[in-house]
């Protein structure tokens, strides 16, 4: 590349405006990236941060706004042409053929022939060859389906960089991966940058932005809302300007909120609702994913279990909701075991549970709004085997008033609804049953922020009727928010309980990378 | 912000007539209807424009063709009798594809299911004293073919809840078991010489509509009509009205959400299924009861595997379910009728026409409505 005096950024994205309908994911959001620099593109849930890179990547088109790579007018392109450009994505979610090994992977698309036939020991040497000099170890000949979570990763990097990528965007890579995972990545981004490449990193975890960015972009409600050298700032800067309030780190949240309650003698807290003891859980391989949990949650608490996604939070509020058959181990409400108990025996007992999945499991999404409002307590509108339509369509009135579900249709399908209202069904159906011990996790994924404020506030006043909470969210704002205590899970265990005084993402962090458990165990 | 302030508890009634006015629900109801009945009516569009061209192909006059098949089905008794007789073992199987697909299965064994209804409804009217009136038979009846069909088709559906053996491989299997082996036990054990057939059952054969209408003389068409109204009310009544028919609908959806909201999802499957092959079983009284009065190998004749096209076109709904078994019913006589002047496989091509239109059209037809919203 010719080096004029001021050389055009990698990537300018400027005055993007893009629209889903009635939401509105980017609006005014720009992002300017040199060439060679580790980039960290940080906000909250929601802030718009992928709609922003998938348009870069040539998934969407714009409503209005310019995007630049390399100085060059791109806006409104394919991915193909992305591709073509140099520009690759690899997503949250992983796109491997498991059945296929690694070098078929990588070169799928762009399949290698020999007389018309597949030249697979070439692929195999290429990519054989790419991972030796990208230091993204992988064993060529390797099915996808024996990879660990870490290995798929450096497929689909490869997979970028054999397509030619020379601006690598990266949505949240390390949200699946172990400590370790996650500093061999950190080594072979670093390495990218040694050679020129352009990294993109999507974020909203402040110690990776510190650890490995050179640059940052804060995205907040779709707007750019600061730009940052890594060098120059603090994590408490950042979090203030991803929160947007007169920060106040994230851990300060929430106690302003709330004037401490007085416990009096005779108080309900005083009794544990919930009761876990030794609780071992196996995942779908049958590999152990909670390792002996054990915790207690009073009467009018909330406890918040904070930890990066896959260390267990998932099986654990699957056992506890019935779910999942635990290994071993006793869960009490009230008192009364209810480990061998159905769902249904389970509700019936006094739980209740926003589930953190609610396409897949809180909502019947082709079931009416009406229906969804009673899913898991059919049985109470029924009379004689037969459902009892009129107390059904009375209790949807009901709830949509109360919660003020749009459209206020009790017979508009949940598929039609916007991902807040969707939530707030469940909210609804979940918090208006009689209920002593809530499960609710992450209850505010993917929902706007109006709507965060209204379910935080539902959450608090269920809390302050006497009932017990187990608050599981990969927001880790929003579990120092709600928590009276925090617990942080890592590795299938509980890592750490605090008080909610004594919590901060300073003092968690190193609990929920593991790295406070080697210390222990080093001393 | 503190919580109490936004809103009432839920639990406290809110203020009456607060809730949804009306209007937007009957709107999207009206959606939810259209979006269910437009694809079949494109369908039918797409087929009578097929048909003009083969008809054309083969020099006749589509006019001319149509109103023949119409003259020989709708326009005379012993057709309309025929179109009847037809419908009714298309409505029995339909329904039982369409509460397998409402449950999420796929129920490709209907036609051995039917076959056992019958035999096992022939087996009872063999072992019946004779003379008994119909009025006490007739359950006894409906609780074999029901046991016959349900029997057969309960096993996929075992299979499935306990091993996850797919129910698309096990009822086809099941297909070939089932019918080699009523096939072995009428030629070994139960014919009457130098026939196919059992012997007549002892009591309890219904009238056929003749008897009420002589118009009807020479149709097969018999009261087991009323029976396959009746069951497809029931089943419409089950599916939308009951908490079984909720969880079933559920489970079929999202099994996973099914499974949070407290319902056992294998149980759901294998009882689905049972019941998906006691209705096709039931089927088996039109035949036997109504029309032979006894059991004859091969008298299913692919209305088994028809009832998967009338399930798929009647999108799965008893009334759409009955309403596409009178179009099946009516092309496949209607197809007799036109025979003379063109080949009747032109009308089984038409029916091909109409499965594959509204396979395809459903998603079409969706993403055309979302659009318009």
């Amino acid at each position: 590349m010719s080096a004029p005096s001021t050389p055009a950024p990698a990537i300018r994205l400027a005055d993007v405006y893009k629209s889903f309908g009635a939401v509105q994911a980017n609006r005014g959001a720009s992002l300017e990236v040199r060439q060679g620099e580790i980039h960290a593109l940080v906000g909250e849930n929601g802030a718009g941060k992928s709609t922003l890179m998938r348009i870069l990547s040539g998934m969407y088109g714009v409503d209005s706004g310019t995007i630049e790579v390399a100085g060059r007018d791109v806006t409104g392109w394919s991915t193909a042409d992305a591709i073509e450009a140099g520009v690759g994505m690899v997503h949250q979610h992983f796109m491997l053929v498991p059945t296929l090994t690694v070098a078929d992977n990588v070169v799928l698309g762009r399949e290698l022939t020999k007389h018309g036939q597949l030249d697979r020991a070439r692929a195999e040497h290429d990519v054989a060859a790419l991972s030796r000099t990208t230091g993204l170890t992988v064993r060529a000949g390797q099915l996808v389906s024996d990879l660990s979570v870490g290995e798929a990763q450096r497929v689909e990097i490869l997979k970028t960089l054999y397509r030619g990528a020379r601006i690598l965007i990266l949505d949240e890579p390390t949200a699946v991966l172990s400590p370790p995972e996650i500093a061999e990545l950190w080594q072979v981004l670093r390495q990218m940058r040694e050679r020129g490449e352009t990294i993109v990193l999507i974020t909203h975890k402040l110690d990776e932005v510190m650890a490995i960015s050179d640059t940052i972009t804060v995205m907040r409600h779709g707007q750019t809302v600061g730009r940052l050298r890594t060098a120059d700032t603090t994590p408490r800067e950042i979090a203030r300007a991803m929160v947007g309030r007169e920060v106040q780190l994230a851990g300060e949240v929430g106690m302003s909120e709330r004037a401490p309650r007085p416990v009096r003698p005779g108080d309900v807290a005083t009794m544990a609702l919930l009761d876990v003891r030794d609780l071992c859980v196996a995942d779908e391989r049958r590999a152990t994913a909670v390792n002996g949990v054990s915790f207690s949650i009073n009467a009018g608490e909330i406890l918040g279990i904070a930890g990066v996604e896959g260390n267990g939070q998932t099986e654990l509020l699957d056992a506890l909701a019935g779910l999942r058959s635990a290994e071993s181990g006793t869960i009490r409400l009230a008192g009364r075991d209810i480990a061998a108990l159905s769902v249904r025996a389970r509700g019936d007992a006094g739980l209740s549970h926003i589930p953190e999945d609610r396409h897949a499991r809180g909502l019947v999404l082709d079931f009416p709004i009406a229906d969804n409002l009673i899913l898991g307590q059919q049985h109470r509108f029924t009379k004689a085997g037969a459902l009892d339509r009129g107390r059904i369509l009375e209790n949807a009135r009901q709830q949509i008033g109360a919660y003020d579900i749009r459209p206020a249709d009790p017979l508009a399908l949940a598929r039609t609804l916007s991902g807040g209202n969707q939530q707030k069904i469940v909210i609804a159906r979940e918090m208006g049953r009689a209920f002593q011990v809530m499960l609710a996790a992450q209850p505010t994924r993917g929902v706007d922020v109006g709507a965060i404020e209204f379910i935080h506030a539902r959450l608090r006043q269920a809390r302050d009727a006497g009932t017990a909470i187990l608050l599981v969210s990969a927001d880790l704002a929003e579990i120092l928010a709600l928590s009276d205590r925090v617990a942080v899970m890592y590795g299938g265990r509980i890592a750490v309980v605090l008080a909610r005084a004594d919590a901060s993402p300073e003092v968690l962090g190193p609990y929920m990378t593991g790295a406070h458990d080697d210390a222990e165990h080093a001393a | 912000m503190t919580g109490g302030a936004v809103v009432d508890r839920p639990a406290t009634p809110a203020p009456a007539g607060s809730g949804a006015p009306p209007a937007p629900a009957r709107a999207s109801r009206r959606a939810q209807i259209e979006e269910a009945i437009l694809p079949p009516i494109v369908a039918l569009l797409i087929a009578a424009i097929v048909g003009d061209m083969l008809i054309l192909s083969y020099g006749q006059s589509p006019g001319t063709v149509y109103r023949l098949l119409i003259d020989g089905t709708w326009g005379n008794a012993y057709g309309l009798g025929q179109v009847l007789y037809k419908a009714t073992t298309l409505t029995f199987t339909g329904l039982a594809v369409a509460i397998g697909l409402r449950a999420g299965l796929f129920n490709i064994g209907a036609e051995s299911q039917l076959a056992a209804g019958g035999f096992v409804a022939a087996l009872a009217g063999i072992l019946l004293p004779s003379g008994l009136p119909a009025l006490l038979t007739l359950p006894l009846y409906i609780l074999a073919a029901a046991l016959g069909g349900g029997i057969v088709a309960g096993i996929p559906g075992a299979l499935k809840a306990r091993f996850g053996a797919h129910e698309v491989i096990t009822t086809i299997m099941l297909n070939f078991i089932v019918l080699a082996l009523l096939n072995y036990l009428i030629a070994v054990h139960f014919k009457v010489p130098d026939t196919l057939h059992t012997p007549d059952i002892h009591a309890g054969a219904l009238p056929r509509l003749s008897a009420i209408a002589p118009a009807f003389h020479g149709s097969a068409a018999n009261i087991v009509i009323l029976l396959a109204a009746l069951t497809a009310i029931a089943a419409w009544w089950f599916l939308f009205r009951t908490r079984a028919g909720f969880e079933l609908r559920a489970t079929g959806l999202q099994p996973l959400a099914a499974e949070y909201g407290g319902v056992h999802v294998g149980t759901v499957w294998w009882r689905a299924m049972a019941l998906s092959g006691a209705l096709a079983g039931l089927g088996g009284l039109n035949y036997v009861l109504g029309y032979k009065h006894y059991y004859e190998e091969g008298f299913a004749g692919g209305a088994g595997f028809l009832g998967i096209a009338v399930a798929i076109v009647g999108r799965s709904h008893p009334l759409g379910v009955a309403l596409a078994s009178l179009l099946f019913a009516t092309m496949s006589q209607g197809g007799l009728a036109v025979n003379a002047i063109v080949p009747k496989q032109i009308v089984d091509v038409l029916q091909a026409v109409v499965i594959i239109a509204v396979a395809a059209s459903v998603p079409e037809v969706r993403r055309l409505l979302r659009g318009r919203r």
